[in-house]
């Protein structure tokens, strides 16, 4: 029988099936960071348990990360002792950890791929929802609680009830100047941020095909903003030549079986979906959100929402609070936004292909008066590859502060942060409120119309620009 | 982990759709270690006109008075009633944390999201998934009432009403049984160490790259 992607990548890892109908599901990679991971340790040490498998975890700490100064160490004493807690820990199980002093330290998400720990046909979990980034490489990847956490460092296992699958079908090719990031708001504002909850999502398409493993990640970044705690795309040339030679993946006669059983993760001609949604990608515009939920988005060139064009009375409700909270007005033109603060970094862009395209936006111009804007690059690695093209110089130059790795302003869970009111075109995944500070207005947005909003001080359409 | 046998206690309503993790818990409580004293903090920038930080006495913050766990027929609510995608965005098991902690043992509503669902299990929470218009049946009685109080019998899959009405709801039989006993799931899957490893031997024949050490 034709298997979809997601069906191959289930069945080759149940270790058993249970009476009723859940199974019980093998690892292959589990990342670690330290915010999610100190209550699972501890639950670990007073069962008298040990890890099952300590070469499948590789941890990191991203999200408490000072992106200023750090060699001072970090300033917050509550951020130091998690930091702390996840070094110990990984000393004392005898984990692999790149510390904060490592230049291969990054973001979780970013990191992974990176060092080829990520592999096609991998199970890859994280105590963090934006594990779904790692499906970009044909893996299946989610998000799971620290209870969760604990029940894979104890047993490399997880007890799973199969998901629903839908098919994003993405036909044609995205216009000059739309992003992947463009492409999973519109998704998102498509099926909402509910819309693929239960599901495992493959994104599949000639758009999808034309998408660098960086756009892909982006992409599958985003599923869990559309409720599905997965997203994957298939194996293609594109992946492989991503992962040659990648510290830790295969090498040698081991890399050729690699690659061929590789070669079969793709769903098969005629598998069937649970769900099918179709887009087409030349009728994507660059996205923005104006609200305070994911679903909340617009086209650059396009409007804040009238109330009375909503017909259903809850949902009126929740437009007119995001609104209020927001500070905009019905029918508002989205150009008309102003910015106080830019943040360009995330488990969703901030790989070195995001950095280019933020770089290429500020066209010689200077970051707008009263603005600050943060490049916060995923890793040390990619920080070192932009200095190597100058890519630091461009931005300093132009007024944007130029940092340390870090999740940073994506969650400010660190010392970057809004405050109350402040307006922020952001490349991170959460336009919830207060998630980038108590009271802070976050808009999504790709890293180009992010760049382009630090000059102008609003934001402008990048894809006028490119045509 | 806490058995979850009757509950019966106050109803407190969350009258909005897609309340994410972060605002549930919001992220600088999230640099505890612990996995307990969550539950001041539930809800935070709802619940509080200033803002929250870890390490501070929550008792002498100004409270918003119209915040719903403010009021005082709610303040010693036992059960949330909610609307569609409730716990939608981060893993963070520290939502369901602070809602134990806060004293709330189960949920109901219309859908929750997977993980936010997931974590409820762990932790002696029991979500409860109606229908669209049972839920807003709920949210009916709730406003008629001063402190609705609901009577949960997991045993039964049933939700009893004031007025002798039953609910009934379903439940995964295995998720039932852990929560009905306090089970240690950790254990239970260890029961079946030797079916891990039989795939792991399997495993590394097929896909020796999978097992690799990587560099250090």
């Amino acid at each position: 029988m034709a298997k979809n992607l997601y069906d191959k990548l289930w069945d080759a890892h149940v270790v058993r099936e249970n009476d009723d109908g859940t199974c019980l599901v093998y690892i292959d990679r589990h990342l670690v960071h330290e915010v999610t991971s100190p209550q699972a340790f501890e639950g670990l040490r007073i069962a008298g348990r040990k890890p099952w498998r300590r070469d499948s975890i590789l941890a990191v700490p991203d999200h408490n990360v000072p992106t200023l100064g750090r060699a001072e160490g970090i300033a917050d004493p509550v951020s130091r002792l998690q930091v702390e807690t996840l070094d110990e820990n990984c000393r004392h199980f005898g984990l692999t950890e790149f510390t904060m002093e490592d230049p291969r330290q990054g973001i979780v998400h970013v990191i992974g791929p990176e060092q080829g720990a990520t592999l096609p046909g991998m199970t890859v979990v994280c105590g963090d929802s934006h594990t779904s980034t790692h499906g970009a490489f044909g893996a299946l990847a989610f998000g799971i609680g620290t209870s969760e956490v604990e029940h894979v460092l104890a047993t490399q296992c997880l007890v799973l009830k199969k998901s629903r699958s839908m098919l994003v079908q993405v036909d044609g090719l995205l216009a000059p100047g739309v992003t992947a990031k463009d492409l999973a708001l519109a998704i998102i504002g498509e099926i909402g941020t509910a819309g693929g909850t239960g599901h495992c999502i493959e994104y599949r398409g000639e758009a999808i095909s034309a998408l660098s493993m960086e756009g892909r990640m982006t992409l599958c970044n985003m599923a869990i903003e559309s409720g599905a705690r997965s997203g994957i795309v298939a194996v293609d040339d594109v992946t492989i030549d991503y992962l040659a030679s990648r510290p830790f993946a295969p090498s040698g006669a081991e890399w050729d079986a690699a690659v061929s059983a590789w070669r079969e993760l793709h769903s098969d001609d005629g598998a069937d979906f649970d769900a099918l949604i179709t887009i087409d990608a030349a009728s994507i515009r660059p996205q923005v959100t104006w609200g305070t939920s994911p679903e909340m988005v617009a086209t650059i060139d396009g409007r804040v929402p009238m109330l009375e064009d909503i017909a259903n009375p809850d949902r009126r409700h929740d437009v007119e609070r995001a609104l209020e909270y927001m500070g905009l007005k019905p029918g508002q033109a989205i150009r008309d936004i102003k910015v106080d603060k830019v943040f360009i970094g995330s488990c969703t862009n901030s790989r070195i292909e995001d950095l280019r395209a933020a770089a290429a936006a500020i066209r010689g111009g200077h970051v707008a008066a009263k603005v600050q804007a943060l490049v916060v690059p995923g890793s040390g690695l990619v920080k070192q590859q932009a200095e190597s093209e100058g890519l630091d110089k461009v931005f300093i130059a132009a007024g944007f502060e130029w940092r340390e790795p870090g999740c940073s302003m994506c969650l400010a869970m660190n010392a970057d942060r809004l405050e109350p009111g402040e307006r922020c075109a952001s490349t991170s995944n959460r336009n919830f409120e207060g998630r980038q500070g108590a009271g802070g207005r976050t808009r999504r947005v790709g890293p180009a119309v992010a760049a382009a909003a630090a000059i102008a001080g609003h934001f402008v359409d990048v894809t006028e620009e490119v045509a | 982990m806490e058995r979850f046998e009757t509950l019966e206690g106050v109803v407190a309503p969350i009258d909005r759709a897609n309340v994410d993790t972060d605002a549930i818990i919001p992220k600088q409580f999230l640099k505890s270690i612990k996995r307990s004293g969550f539950g001041p903090n539930l809800f935070d920038e709802w619940r509080y006109l200033d803002r929250g930080e870890p390490d501070v006495d929550n008792s002498t913050r100004p409270v918003n008075p119209d915040f719903v766990l403010n009021q005082p027929r709610f303040r010693n609510a036992r059960i949330l009633v909610v609307r569609e995608n409730f716990g939608c965005g981060s893993s963070r098991e520290h939502a369901v944390w602070a809602l134990e902690d806060f004293g709330i043992r189960a949920v109901i509503g219309s859908s929750f999201a997977d993980i936010f669902y997931n974590n409820c299990f762990k932790n002696g929470v029991l979500p409860i998934v109606l229908d669209a218009a049972q839920v807003a049946g709920i949210f009916d009685l709730v406003a008629k009432h001063d402190g609705l109080t609901l009577k949960i019998d997991l045993p039964e899959q049933v939700i009893e009403l004031p007025d002798g009405g039953r609910i009934e709801f379903s439940i995964e039989p295995f998720r039932k049984e852990c929560l009905l006993k306090g089970l240690d799931e950790i254990g239970l899957t260890l029961a079946h160490a030797d079916e891990i490893k039989a795939y792991e031997a399997r495993r590394r024949e097929q896909a020796p790259w999978l097992f690799a050490a990587g560099e250090k």
